[in-house]
């Protein structure tokens, strides 16, 4: 839409990041190639151009890493708490040293807005980092008995929509724990967890505590099922999580999945609507609606609907979509080529089962992946894409008439994950949040993160808690009086 | 006529389902002994669909429980505990037939199980405080962090401890706010069918609590499967029944608490009180006046 005020273009620099052509695999401190010498390109989805060869683990590989992560297990869950601490803020701190670096970086390769990554991503990185840092010498105090212990080696297998961000919810209370870590990093992003382990280099982290295995969900699911690793920990699609829970049935690993979610935002006819408007964006468009606890079904009341969606559509057409690491940009890449057919095919059932499809006026890029702010009116609850995880930047819009119908439709999906409440009423926000079957309600806000704040589902968005003390719980075997486990 | 010669009354044990009795719609029954063979009754061998009704049963009541305060399920609970006490012979008995205890012995393991019930009575008012709370985020916003009912749980009762097993496993489950379906132990269920009758006179809603009696394998199939069953306490499964059972679990991601070694016997921690909740992180804009922001 043509506007009356333009902005020129206010690209950062990508300078800042130094992208070599080519990266190994990280196993026991040394950047080494894959056993069969197998390697796979990383590309940038806003403009389809290679910026690295990455080596891609195998089976061979995965035992390497984990091998290298039984054998530093014994020093590092030996050392004090107090001098894995002191890790671990070094850590913290080398992040907000380079974190304009790791900002553009994570930009170019994931497609996210560099707003985002700078702003959101990486503050959250090095808080979560920090938090658990302060966590390694205080873990008779967190409540799991006393001298909790360390699992072992964890396997981690994370996303590619917060791919440091992730990356630090899963190593960072590992690592405080006195667990060891072999992460693998989605094929699609792997270059932010390269330049982490980095950082472990800079660190002095001891070889063997971080390893990093970039690669294809073949070398995840040998990780899962390698014998030796005593706690697993997935991000990803409910799919994959039922796999992995399937895979793991039977024996004695420790299990965490944050799974899939299909967030009801649910908006009062007494809500702030200027705020609530704000707050759909943020819910649903928020790193190009790639989030598993996206607003991705608003809910709101009938007798407000006309005048919520006019509101909505005029600040949609404001949003600008474009250049990723241009400071004004809303909406950047789509993260892979593959999510945007998977995209496009939900969003062409959705005009197929008869919900109303509507875009602001957007002209979009011709090179990279990309995807046009979306909304839908005249959804019903059993549409497909008011049921189905979408994970795109399209908006489900349906409605309802009492406080009974926004919490039954809410609650009407096999996931909880998120939810949000908007009004103006304190009562209804805390008799509402009491109902909704979700891991994090977010009343007159949304889409807010914190590393001091327990996250995760209910239901099929999947088992355990991270972040905040709870997070500690997946890396600690329970010293329960009830006897040895 | 001479007492020797009167012909006891014998009981009729039956299932637990929606707070009432049932026969097990199968109409089927298998023999129960003690542990020297002696036969002591036929128990229902329940269905599959047994098993089915009793979810729907869990499910209806779960609403009304997990919104009881928690005040009123510890009261509940306390009412099983001084229930049992008034029946405390009558489990003396049935608990030294199950597990071939003598008098004494068996009469400690009921005594165990009733102050397990008041053990667990008074957490219901307390685990909130414990595993949940306020976090200090680090912008204008407050945040709770509450522990809730995961919802409709079923549980492969202990084989072995046929009463204060069955109860250390029960009592975190609906402690907590959950519903629960149990399969009572498979060769010794007529403690679990008893406690039923004292669960139904003790103002539990009918539904909170459903006993099933029959072939452990055959009825924790479809529970570990059901699509509205949030979560499944293995304890008295075999390693070879537990595998299958959690693979069929995966398929709506319930969540499992593995079988395990426990000594019944000592004072419980809070693990399995919190392998039944969930955590709901409600999140507010405070504006950025803190509590502390006064200048008074």
């Amino acid at each position: 839409m043509a506007s009356v005020f333009e902005y020129a273009p206010a690209p950062e620099s990508r300078a800042i990041a130094d992208i070599a052509p080519s990266y190994g695999l990280f196993i026991d401190g040394e950047f080494v190639e894959a056993a069969d010498g197998k390697v796979f390109k990383t590309v940038s989805p806003s403009t389809e151009e290679v910026l690295s060869e990455i080596a891609q683990a195998g089976s061979e590989d995965v035992d390497r890493a984990v091998k290298a992560a039984r054998r530093a297990f014994e020093k590092w869950s030996a050392l004090p708490g107090a001098e894995r601490a002191k890790y671990l803020f070094r850590i913290a701190r080398i992040i907000q040293e380079r974190s304009r670096e790791l900002a553009v970086l994570e930009t170019l390769d994931n497609g996210k807005p560099i707003k985002e990554t700078r702003d959101a991503d990486l503050p959250l990185v090095a808080a979560h980092f920090f938090y658990y840092a302060g966590w390694a010498d205080k873990l008779d105090h967190a409540g799991y008995g006393p001298n909790p212990r360390p699992l072992g080696v964890a396997g981690q297998v994370i996303p590619w929509n917060f791919p440091l961000l992730m990356l630090a919810w899963k190593i960072a209370p590992a690592l405080a724990t006195g667990n060891t870590v072999v992460l693998k990093p989605a094929e699609t992003t792997p270059l932010s967890a390269l330049f982490f382990a980095d950082i472990c280099r800079q660190a002095g982290l001891p070889k063997g505590v971080v390893n990093i295995l970039p690669g294809y969900g073949d070398a995840g699911a040998a990780l899962i099922a390698h014998p030796d690793v005593n706690k697993v920990a997935f991000t990803g699609s409910t799919a994959v999580g039922k796999e992995i829970a399937r895979t793991v049935a039977g024996t004695r690993k420790k299990v965490t999945l944050e799974l899939g979610g299909k967030g009801a935002n649910i908006v009062f006819d007494d809500a702030p609507i200027d705020q609530a408007v704000e707050g759909i964006v943020n819910g649903i468009f928020f790193n190009q609606g790639q989030v598993c606890c996206a607003g991705s079904r608003l809910l709101v009341q009938e007798s407000i609907q006309e005048e919520l969606l006019d509101s909505l559509k005029r600040r949609l057409s404001t949003l600008r979509l474009g250049d990723p690491l241009d400071k004004n940009t809303d909406i950047g890449a789509i993260n892979s080529e593959e999510q945007l057919t998977r995209i496009t095919s939900l969003v062409e059932q959705g005009e197929a089962e008869g919900a109303e499809r509507w875009s602001p006026a957007c002209e979009l890029p011709e090179s990279g992946y990309w995807f046009a702010p979306t909304l839908f009116t005249n959804v019903t609850q059993a549409h497909r894409i008011a049921r189905d995880e979408i994970f795109g930047p399209v908006l489900s819009v349906l409605t309802f008439r009492t406080p009974d119908e926004a919490v039954a439709k809410a609650n009407n999906t096999p996931y909880g994950l998120s939810a949000g409440i908007w009004t103006e009423k304190g009562s209804r926000i805390l008799a509402v949040a009491n109902k909704l079957r979700a891991g994090v309600v977010w009343s007159n806000t949304f889409n807010k993160f914190d590393p001091t704040s327990p996250f995760g589902g209910y239901k099929e968005s999947g088992f355990g808690r991270e972040g905040g003390r709870h997070g500690l719980e997946a890396y600690l075997a329970p010293s329960s009086p009830e006897g040895e486990r | 006529m001479n007492a020797t010669d009167r012909l006891n009354v014998l009981k009729t044990y039956k299932l637990y389902v929606g707070g009432k009795f049932p026969r097990s719609e199968s109409g089927r029954v298998y023999e129960v002994s003690d542990s020297k063979g002696k036969w002591l009754a036929n128990a229902p061998l329940s269905s599959r669909k047994d098993a089915r009704d009793a979810v729907v049963a869990a499910r209806k009541a779960f609403g009304g429980w997990s919104g009881a305060t928690a005040y009123n399920r510890g009261q509940i609970l306390y009412r099983v505990a001084e229930m049992l006490e008034g029946r405390r012979d009558q489990f003396t008995r049935e608990v030294a037939d199950a597990e071939g205890l003598s008098k004494s012995k068996a009469a400690a393991v009921v005594d165990a199980t009733i102050d397990r019930w008041v053990w667990y009575a008074g957490w219901t008012d307390k685990i909130a405080q414990v595993v949940g709370g306020g976090n200090p985020v680090a912008g204008p916003f407050f945040n709770l962090s509450s522990p809730e009912p995961t919802g409709v749980v079923a549980i492969v009762a202990p084989q072995e401890s046929s009463f204060l097993g069955l109860v250390s496993v029960l009592a975190p489950v609906i402690a907590t706010g959950n519903t629960a379906i149990v399969v009572a132990s498979e060769n010794s269920p007529l403690p679990a069918l008893s406690l039923a009758e004292v669960l139904a006179t003790s103002d539990v809603p009918g539904g909170v609590v459903n006993v099933l009696s029959g072939r452990t394998a055959e009825i924790a199939a479809p529970l570990a499967a059901h699509q509205d069953v949030n979560a499944i306490d293995l304890a008295g499964a075999d390693e070879v029944l537990a595998k299958e059972l959690e693979i069929a679990a995966a398929d709506n991601l319930k969540r499992v608490l593995r079988p395990q070694p426990v000594d019944y016997a000592k004072t419980p921690g809070t693990d399995r009180l919190t392998a039944f909740l969930e955590t709901k992180t409600v999140w507010h804009p405070t504006g950025s006046l803190g509590a502390s922001g006064s200048s008074y």
